[in-house]
């Protein structure tokens, strides 16, 4: 699909340019690629579902990836920006889970 | 999508069942729609074409009215279901579906004079899966394919920058922070480690060096040592004396004159070109049938005696007047004296060991 060929777009031009992290953008990049891969595990969800939506999963996407950050700048802010990163790496691993286990359900009936 | 499964949980009764979930509780007409799409793909598709062909494909959502008198005979309640079904992925199409979560759009308020709202969603969701699908995206599908090469993008960055550095460029200020106190500790522990190796080098060194400096002096003491009781061969400048035709007594005097004038060390050889060693017990007595014996060597001759010492002193010495040379010469005898800038004594005496005598100290 052009979803999955886009995806592998992507990493083919992050393996070929292979950029350097910007070292203020360094402890925000981890956080904001594990709510996007949150939020594409939910897309792929609604999809098998039936309930997608191309602009509910385009603004959960941008919202999950700039909430996350701004909650980890937050935490660098006042400090706690370690536990805060752990937290949110917490919850967002949960609703993973909770998505893949809903795909698999899907696609197993198991 | 996380938002619509959220919501479908917070509200079960809204939307598609998902996948092992038991459907909820609709009435018979959105049942029927469920039941049609949760089925596999063609068995949607094609009624749906079938109802979509004559005008709608292209069209917007507002202009779907059009489409929905249905050209099939079928019965109300078909037709209504269908109606919904054809509707729904024009909206869809136009980029504006109403989700589950998303009521305040004006989409649904379309839709609600003639469906139930809770049947809206369903048909809304599968236009959005067709049309991510699809052929022609709409800018929300080419968006979606954006965000996804971008976050394929930001993952191999992520995981390549990860492998790189070890984590250090991308740790936090307090990690840096504790990392750095840590290898400081190290540091100092390291350095003091290190003064310490240092301060033991040193008074290893000065021990050796003590040590070495004691060997030498002694050395050096036992060289000397052994040069005056005869024990060790020596050499320097002196004189070579070649004395002839005297007596015991002569050579004695000889001796004692040119230990006077600072004469170190000596030997005396006969005819038989046998050395014998002077030291400070040496003795000389004159030997029955010529000759004279030394220390219990008995030589004839003329006599050679080497010494070692300053040549000229000692040379005066001898010829001063009234002196060895004198006496000799006047006795019968004859004295040769010849300065050496080198000369060799080679005898030794074995070295005695003292019996009573110890140090004092």
């Amino acid at each position: 699909m052009i979803a999955v060929l886009a995806l592998i777009a992507g990493v083919a031009l992050g393996i070929v340019f292979h950029p350097t992290v910007p070292p203020e953008l360094a402890p925000y990049l981890p956080i904001a690629v594990v709510a996007a891969l949150d939020a594409v595990f939910g897309g792929v969800r609604a999809k098998l579902d039936g309930i997608f939506d191309d602009k509910q999963f385009v603004v959960s996407f941008i919202s999950n990836v700039l909430v996350a950050a701004l909650i980890v700048y937050l935490g660098d802010q006042l400090g706690v920006g370690t536990q805060l990163s752990t937290g949110v790496v917490v919850v967002l691993g949960v609703r993973i889970f909770g998505n893949v286990a809903a795909i698999r359900r899907h696609l197993f009936r198991a | 999508m996380t938002d619509h499964d959220k919501d479908r949980q917070n509200d079960p009764e809204q939307g598609m069942p998902t996948a092992g979930r038991k459907p909820a509780p609709v009435e018979n007409e959105a049942d029927e729609v469920t039941q049609l799409l949760s089925g596999e793909g063609p068995t949607v598709e094609t009624p749906r074409k079938a109802l979509r062909d004559p005008a709608t494909i292209d069209l917007d959502g507002p202009t779907r009215r059009l489409s929905v008198p249905s050209p099939e005979p079928v019965t109300p309640a078909e037709a209504e279901a269908d109606e919904q079904h054809v509707g729904a992925p024009m909206d869809a199409a136009a980029g504006a579906a109403p989700t589950t979560d998303a009521p305040p759009t004006a989409e649904p308020a379309e839709v609600v004079p003639e469906k139930e709202p809770d049947r809206v969603p369903s048909p809304q969701a599968k236009s959005g899966l067709l049309s991510l699908r699809g052929r022609q995206a709409s800018p929300a599908g080419l968006l979606i394919l954006a965000l996804l090469a971008l976050f394929g993008f930001t993952l191999v960055v992520q995981l390549r920058s990860n492998d790189g550095d070890e984590g250090l460029a991308s740790a936090r200020q307090e990690d840096l922070v504790r990392i750095l106190s840590d290898l400081e500790a190290r540091d100092s522990r390291l350095q003091s480690e290190i003064s310490a190796l240092e301060t033991s080098q040193r008074q290893l060194t000065s021990g050796v060096a003590g040590r070495q400096a004691a060997l030498a002096e002694a050395e050096k003491r036992a060289d000397e040592l052994g040069l005056l009781a005869g024990t060790v061969a020596g050499r320097g400048p002196g004189l070579r004396i070649q004395i002839d035709g005297v007596k015991a007594s002569a050579i004695l005097n000889t001796v004692q004159e040119l230990r006077g004038a600072g004469g170190e060390v000596m030997q005396i050889a006969g005819a038989e070109n046998k050395a014998v060693r002077i030291v400070a017990s040496s003795y000389f007595v004159d030997a029955e049938g010529g000759g004279v014996i030394v220390d219990g060597e008995r030589i004839t001759g003329p006599y050679l005696l080497t010494v070692i010492g300053v040549p000229q002193v000692m040379q005066t010495a001898l010829q001063i007047p009234g002196g060895v040379v004198a006496s000799v010469n006047s006795g019968g005898g004859s004295v040769t004296l010849e300065q050496r800038t080198l000369v060799e004594v080679t005898a030794v005496r074995a070295a005695t060991t003292l019996r009573y005598a110890r140090p004092a100290s």
